[in-house]
């Protein structure tokens, strides 16, 4: 199977210089995603996963190492605008309303006024917020204003999505119900997901191949090729096929901390 | 005891009760309107009553009958330096200094270096005491308004700058971030992001100004005007002892201070309608 590389990544590194010295964010990370995964990663807080989703989207500059995003530098790629990224928080703008925050990455690539609408309408829809567009951020519940965040990230329909936790402050039903949302969008849309989480059944149940990283260096201990289908109902998280997934992502956190 | 005395202790026992009695009554719009409206007369009646009572000099202290009279008979000079003070000298100063702090603060955002070099500037302009200034003012711009919009420049640059540069910064990182990820271009973060950011923080420059503005036309003309405008005929009228006269000006600036900082309150409501401090 000849695969379409999306990121590939060699002996990536970032340390950043703080006054209490160097911290080892990435050490030597080697990963490559091909097109149409859903990658989660998981570790504890300091592995250096938010750390990894940032230098892929131009947000970190790696201090050693090489990687590409579409063949590309980062900084190339985010020229480009090939990726959409959706932050730990919704980030929405107060001042817009949940229509408004979608159309600003459209006003800004310079869509066209018949596009722009047709689009807020399209991804409005996408994450079952249709009736929204008028209403502001701050009239909404959390977990709507989060799939907002989502839809914003999607209307310029980029192939690649970064997620950084994006469920991470939401109650687990909310998240459930996201979260089956997602995996509707991901079969819908064949995007390449990079997902950052910290939660085992969460990664389990989206991803396609799950990254286990572990800190101080931040570091890739385990990458696990889910065996799963790719059609998944909530239900598929009680068979014994995902218990053994997250089996062996827990294994792959415990040996990570084994030296601390 | 004389009859003003307790007319006027009785006003105010009655009054007192009539808006206790209002104030546990439901509330609806017309008793919020009426509470305050109730507590202003009462005040003038008190006012009235005691000063005639205690037959106060009206030098010292004019019943606001008097104030009344003397505003009413004297509207068209009122007027004038009505026109004289505000419109022409704080009304443009105002407009200068604000938009030229506005355009001072979006120019340094962008560059460390003169944030670090003009803000101890706007500080030591802001630092010099406007009495001395103002007669300074008169002799470069003259004795006209222009001179007291010069000083009414000064003293609303500094607030102005400070607010709008920090608001500048107003930003979260996350903020940032999302314009950075769609490649934005500095006009465009400038516009949809740092700006409208930045509007509480303007507004709140823009407030303080308002009262800044007219307190500063006022106060340059007593160093030189024509015979016209509110400060020029205030020193002049306290000099003949025509109180009644300077207290109608003291109203005439009072009633244009709050409508002006009501406006632009007004403008910020509608502006900034998004933010905590507004949508309550």
């Amino acid at each position: 199977m000849n695969q379409e590389v999306v990121i590939e990544a060699k002996k990536l590194s970032l340390t950043f210089e703080t006054n209490d010295g160097p911290v080892h964010a990435l050490k030597d990370v080697d990963l490559t995603i091909n097109k149409g995964d859903f990658v989660s990663f998981i570790g504890p807080s300091g592995c250096g996963k938010t750390t990894f989703l940032r230098v892929m989207a131009d947000l970190e500059q790696p201090t050693g190492g090489e990687i590409s995003v579409n063949g590309m530098t980062p900084e190339e790629a985010r020229l480009k605008r090939a990726y959409g990224y959706v932050f730990q928080a919704a980030g929405l703008y107060p001042w817009r309303t949940i229509g408004g925050n979608i159309r600003l990455p459209l006003e800004i690539m310079g869509y066209s006024k018949a596009e722009q609408a047709m689009r807020v309408d399209e991804v409005l829809e996408l994450v079952h917020l249709d009736g929204f567009a008028k209403k502001f951020p701050w009239q909404l519940s959390g977990g709507m204003q989060q799939r907002a965040s989502i839809a914003r990230a999607l209307s310029f329909d980029a192939d690649l999505m970064l997620m950084d936790e994006p469920f991470g402050a939401l109650d687990e039903i909310v998240r459930d119900h996201l979260n089956e949302q997602l995996l509707e969008l991901w079969a819908a849309t064949n995007k390449t997901i990079c997902f950052v989480t910290h939660s085992i059944p969460e990664a389990v149940y989206l991803s396609s191949k799950i990254v286990v990283m572990s800190p101080r260096p931040g570091r890739v201990t385990d990458v696990i090729e889910s065996t799963l289908p790719r059609e998944r109902p909530l239900d598929i998280r009680e068979s014994q096929e995902f218990l053994d997934i997250a089996h062996r992502v827990r294994e792959g956190l415990r040996a990570g901390h084994g030296d601390d | 005891m004389n009859m003003y005395l307790i007319g006027a202790l009785v006003f105010w026992l009655v009054a007192w009760a009539l808006n206790v009695w209002l104030s546990n009554l439901k509330p609806t719009r017309l008793t919020k309107l009426l509470v305050p409206v109730i507590f202003g007369i009462t005040l003038l009646v008190i006012w009235e009553w005691v000063v005639r009572g205690l037959e106060v000099k009206a030098v010292l202290l004019p019943p606001p009958t008097m104030i009344g009279v003397a505003f009413v008979s004297n509207i068209p000079t009122l007027w004038a330096d009505f026109i004289q003070t505000f419109v022409k000298g704080a009304l443009s100063g105002y407009f200068i200094g604000c938009g030229a702090a506005f355009a001072t603060a979006v120019a340094i955002d962008r560059s460390p270096f003169l944030q670090k070099g003009l803000l101890p500037v706007g500080n030591f302009v802001a630092a010099l005491p406007i009495i001395g200034m103002a007669p300074i003012l008169v002799m470069w711009f003259g004795f006209g308004w222009q001179s007291k919009a010069a000083v009414v420049v000064i003293m609303v640059f500094f607030p102005m700058l400070v607010n709008t540069v920090q608001g500048m910064q107003a930003q979260t990182s996350m903020q940032r971030d999302l314009m950075r990820t769609y490649a934005a271009s500095y006009p465009q973060k400038l516009l949809k992001l740092r700006l409208p950011a930045a509007a509480p923080f303007i507004f709140n420059g823009l407030k303080i100004s308002t009262t800044l503005a007219l307190i500063g036309a006022i106060v340059a003309e007593f160093f030189g005007s024509p015979t016209v405008g509110m400060g020029f005929r205030i020193s002049t009228e306290v000099g003949r002892l025509a109180l009644d006269m300077v207290w109608a000006e003291i109203v005439v600036a009072a009633i244009a201070g709050s409508a002006f900082y009501g406006v632009v309150a007004l403008l910020e409501k509608a502006t900034t309608f998004w933010h905590p401090s507004q949508r309550g």
